[in-house]
């Protein structure tokens, strides 16, 4: 597939680094799935929807530095949606998210409402600046938030907020953000894992499933067509949480 | 029934089955070569791997165009100093693993030669976008000849060659690899192409240019098989487009004496077993081993 030629119709200011890009096309993708973002001339990077039409961005390299600086008219390449998204499973879920991590989840909620379900959320940000999508996530039901330095909601990690939950009410838990927060969780949660459907993130750079650059250890799971939403269990015995791969294949720290 | 034994004698290691993992797709992790291996590969070619760490091209590395992928990739690897352990893990899987590896002078293949343990080494002569590597050496018939004898005398495993289409005279390369010690050579690497988006004229790949494989290549690379193996002594092992059982039955009766699938597996690992099992239902129909299929075109006057 080519990149299709996209207009963005506009940008809006989520927190001081995440924005979201609302762009002129119905890529009809389930919540969890990316598109590969193409900033021409810079890069193309793998962006998770936060709604139909929408991408939410957190500026962290060049290139999302140089999708910020793009404005309502401007256009981009989009190839997508790809990979696995989440599936709705049961009556009664909990979206358990970390910063910009919370937007897939947004995007689910919303979509789990839609069909009757009950949604739970739990979200931690590092500070009451850093919250994004009160208002999404609050519409939806239950909202427990927590931020690292206590300014708002319960101080301390996301798994702080898991205390105050029965997680046996659940039927799924559906888990996104920096991987040691997900990995933190998935911890916490091992005899539950099989109830857990992660979005989880490696170098993409094909998002074809063929150049190799995604595969994690030690299966060689192809995250970027067999993910990114991957069931807890497989995770358990994984990399994941324990290192990733960088854009040449050598090994290196998780991060976040 | 007895199905008839796939297993063939390619280019100085024995696979039990012609069907391999082509180099630079899912070749990055021991994991995925494991994968491919226990998938059905008769053999699988490792990620072209270089003396120090390269990141790769920017994006997009890979476009779907008409028939087949265009990909500037640009050589992405951690270096052959952390790919050892790659290699181990991959072989965990039954199957020869053989290392691709570049480099931008003899010295510097031999040194990766030398630093690496695999069944057998691919040198990537072809490679049509990274600077100073692949087709930029590849293409003179010396350097071919001079590349493949540092890498012979550095090496204590077989070495194949994989040559570039992007030549007037493939089988110059052939002749010029067989003169260095080559035990095989493999053909084809990607065709020099690119795209644009019209709707903005930007080329689509960060590169700009790039490499095309998939079906759009295989009637070409039939072609290179067909001339080499017509022309050289050492066997040739054919890659370019194989995606289905009857691809690689033509590709053998071209004179490929094994195949390689790269781009095929964006339909999944299951592409191994399909082709073996068609060649297999082939074979036995036509009451033929791999060796009397090899070659058969030529041998029809």
């Amino acid at each position: 597939m080519k990149p299709i030629n996209s207009i963005i119709q506009e940008v809006r200011s989520e927190a001081p680094s995440i924005r979201t890009f609302r762009v002129d096309r119905q890529l009809d993708p389930a919540p969890g799935q990316y598109v590969m973002v193409w900033v021409r001339g810079v890069d193309e990077v793998p962006m998770s929807f936060s709604g139909p039409d929408a991408i939410t961005v957190q500026s962290v390299g060049e290139a999302t530095q140089a999708l910020f600086r793009l404005s309502a008219g401007s256009s981009i390449g989009l190839r997508g949606p790809l990979g696995k998204g989440f599936v709705l499973r049961g009556e009664k879920i909990l979206l358990v998210g970390g910063g910009v991590g919370t937007a897939p989840l947004a995007f689910l909620g919303e979509q789990a409402r839609g069909a009757g379900l009950e949604v739970t959320s739990l979200l931690g940000f590092r500070s009451s600046e850093d919250l994004i999508f009160q208002n999404r996530f609050g519409a939806l039901g239950d909202t427990i938030i927590t931020t690292d330095d206590g300014s708002f909601g319960i101080p301390g990690r996301v798994a702080a907020g898991l205390k105050g939950l029965d997680l046996d009410e659940f039927s799924q838990i559906y888990l996104c953000g920096p991987e040691l927060m997900m990995w933190d969780i998935i911890s916490r949660c091992k005899d539950r894992a099989n109830k857990i459907q992660a979005c989880i993130n490696r170098y993409f750079k094909c998002a074809l499933g063929v150049c190799g650059s995604c595969c994690l250890d030690p299966e060689g799971l192809r995250v970027c067509v067999e993910g990114p939403v991957v069931m807890a269990d497989r995770l358990l015995e994984s990399e994941f949480g324990r290192y990733r791969r960088g854009p040449g294949g050598g090994k290196g720290l998780c991060r976040g | 029934m007895l199905m008839p034994s796939l297993t063939v004698h390619a280019g100085g290691l024995t696979l039990h089955n012609p069907v391999l993992l082509a180099a630079g797709i899912l070749g990055t992790t021991g994991a995925s070569l494991r994968r491919a291996a226990l998938a059905g590969a008769g053999g699988v070619v490792t990620k072209s791997i270089g003396s120090v760490p390269r990141e790769g091209h920017p994006g997009p590395t890979v476009v779907g165009v008409e028939c087949g992928l265009l990909n500037a990739m640009g050589l992405p690897n951690p270096s052959y100093k952390e790919f050892q352990e790659e290699i181990e893990i991959a072989k965990t899987g039954g199957v020869p693993v053989i290392a691709s590896i570049f480099g931008s002078s003899a010295e510097e293949f031999a040194k990766i030669a030398r630093g690496l343990e695999p069944d057998a080494f691919e040198l990537n002569l072809s490679c049509p976008h990274a600077e100073k590597y692949g087709s930029e050496l590849g293409r003179y018939p010396e350097m071919v000849e001079a590349v493949t004898g540092a890498v012979k005398a550095a090496a204590n495993v077989p070495v194949w060659v994989k040559l570039t289409p992007n030549t007037a005279d493939i089988a110059e390369l052939g002749l010029a690899a067989q003169r260095g010690g080559a035990d095989a050579v493999v053909a084809i690497n990607t065709l020099k192409a690119m795209a644009i988006d019209i709707e903005t004229g930007y080329p689509i790949l960060g590169n700009r240019f790039g490499g095309l494989s998939g079906q759009a290549i295989k009637p070409v690379a039939v072609r290179c098989v067909y001339d080499l193996a017509s022309q050289l002594e050492i066997p040739v092992i054919g890659v370019g487009g194989v995606s289905s059982w009857e691809d690689a039955v033509e590709m053998i009766q071209a004179g490929a004496c094994a195949v390689q699938v790269g781009t095929a597996l964006l339909k999944g690992y299951s592409v191994f077993s399909e082709i073996t099992e068609g060649l297999s239902r082939y074979l036995e129909r036509k009451s033929l081993t791999p060796e009397e299929l090899c070659g058969l075109a030529g041998r029809r006057k």
